[in-house]
């Protein structure tokens, strides 16, 4: 059997839903719930984890559009991925004390490709038709629930929004207009949707540039999904906008920055390694905050907000971080 | 149902958010707010709010007429608050303004020597390109804040002390 093959089962009888196994991982869902099993390393008996699928798939959206981003993706508590740039660790348990003491957790490695491909497919099998994983749970409602109905590939499918130098300049990401297909998010209908005004000399039309961040974010048809909307080298400007609560608790690899530009956040803070609580940020408009290199945080926004989250994309950081050559804290004083 | 309201900050009107440790030290978020930082700035002083090794964000107080700046890599300015008008200039030698590989912004001696590129009138959360190789200040009537996205160079300030929760 190759190695990029998916392993799953025909459609429950029961349900409509495939089950999918990814190594020793096995994954169902039905009608509210989904169902990770794996052997435990200590006895080999079969350890199951519960999760509601609605926060399964929004978990499972994000790893997949973000190609497993920078660091941990944890769905919840107990299972998670952990990006190696090439590879993909799948965990469960290995980052909670209770199941890495017991040892109950399980780790594996597996090439990116499998990994990504089993993902795809569980998302596309497990996600109903007028469900949308990036959506408000007020815009989206309750079609994730129940019995297999249709799929909802023009959701799950979407590109993430990158741009190469800035949004708006010649060859590069277009802007948000009613006409390209992104209305004003109903949480920003008070949003101003003036344009700079761009007075170009004769030549320099694509060097004098200019947009609305603002206007492109009151855009925005994703919840929690960074686009990126400039480039300084590594240094990318990834701005997204949040409701509800983030899909996952991120870990970070590296140092992140956030910048709250509209509304308020609330982040619970925890140690990367054991998911102890160590802090809680409420940030209002014009905050910055670092979160260190040891972290997983998650976010909660009670009205669709703002966010900047500046990321550093140099690749040797991971490495630099987990060996102990850049601090873990990059702010003394 | 009452429509939504979306809030921004200004120099003027703004609330920095909180920190409610558990087992940590605040200390470690370097926690601090762009409006807060701007409202105690001198005109145009770059003061680094966020810095990932070379890279930083600067919180700028607009008001006045800057000086000219020029860097040897593309930046990126955002205005916070108020109204900000950038004037642009295609350096004729960058080289003599920013050494190549320098970071940061540099500022340019007296006045820029090259061909007028243009000029932008940003409002409220709009963003400009300052492209490598050109010349740019800024000019703001009335005081507002801006942030920057570069990399720490000779005019970055660093005072984390006094403007992040300790
Ligand atoms: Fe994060």
């Amino acid at each position: 059997m190759n190695a990029n093959t998916i392993i799953t089962t025909a459609p429950s009888k029961l349900t409509g839903y495939c089950e999918f196994q990814l190594g020793n991982f096995s994954f169902s869902r039905d009608e509210y719930f989904v169902y990770v099993r794996w052997p435990a390393p200590a006895t080999g008996t079969q350890t199951t984890h519960v999760m509601s699928a609605d926060a399964f798939l929004r978990a499972m959206m994000r790893d997949v559009a973000w190609g497993f981003f920078y660091g941990q993706v944890n769905f919840d508590a107990v299972f998670g991925t952990t990006n190696l740039y090439g590879q993909v660790e799948v965990y469960a348990g290995a980052f909670n004390p209770a199941y890495a003491s017991n040892k109950l957790a399980l780790k594996e490695t597996f090439d990116t490709p499998i990994v990504m491909a089993t993902f795809k497919a569980i998302l596309d099998d497990w996600t109903n038709k007028g469900f949308d994983p990036f959506a408000a749970p007020e815009e989206t409602g309750t079609a994730w629930l129940g019995q297999k109905n249709g799929h909802n590939r023009e959701a799950i499918d979407r590109a993430r929004a990158t741009c190469r130098r800035m949004p708006g300049l010649k060859g590069d990401a277009p802007l948000r207009t009613d006409d390209s297909g992104y209305p004003v998010n109903r949480a920003f209908r008070d949003v101003s949707q003036d344009e700079p005004v761009v007075m170009a000399e004769p030549g320099f039309e694509n060097e004098v540039s200019a947009f609305n961040l603002f206007k492109f974010l009151s855009r925005s048809d994703v919840t929690w999904n960074p686009s990126i909307t400039s480039v300084c080298k590594e240094s990318l400007f990834c701005p997204t906008t949040e409701e509800y609560i983030l899909p996952i608790k991120h870990g970070n690899d590296r140092v992140e920055w956030f910048l709250q530009l509209s509304d308020e956040i609330t982040w619970d803070v925890e140690s990367k390694e054991t998911g102890m609580p160590r802090a809680k940020l409420t940030m209002r408009p014009g905050d910055v905050a670092c979160m260190p290199a040891d972290i997983r945080h998650q976010g909660f926004s009670h009205k669709r907000s703002m966010l900047l989250v500046w990321e550093n994309a140099n690749p040797e950081l991971p490495k630099l971080y987990a060996s102990g050559k850049l601090p873990i804290n990059p702010i003394a004083f | 149902m009452s429509a939504y309201t979306t809030r921004f900050g200004s120099l003027r009107n703004f609330q920095k958010g909180e920190i409610e440790i558990i087992s940590d030290n605040p200390k470690n978020f370097a926690f601090s707010n762009v409006f807060d930082v701007a409202s105690k700035s001198a005109p145009y002083e770059k003061v680094v709010v966020a810095r990932n090794l070379q890279y930083v964000i600067e919180a700028i107080r607009a008001e006045g007429t800057s000086a000219w700046y020029a860097a040897d890599h593309d930046e990126f300015v955002i205005v916070m608050d108020g109204a900000v008008e950038v004037e642009l200039v295609k350096l004729d030698n960058p080289a003599e303004v920013a050494l190549p590989g320098t970071n940061g912004a540099v500022m340019v001696r007296g006045e820029p020597a090259g061909k007028r590129m243009g000029r932008i009138l940003l409002g409220r959360g709009h963003q400009a390109l300052l492209p490598k190789g050109a010349a740019y200040r800024f000019r703001a009537e009335q005081p507002g804040c801006m942030i920057q996205q570069g990399i720490f160079g000779a005019l970055s300030v660093e005072k984390w002390a006094d403007i992040c929760y300790r």
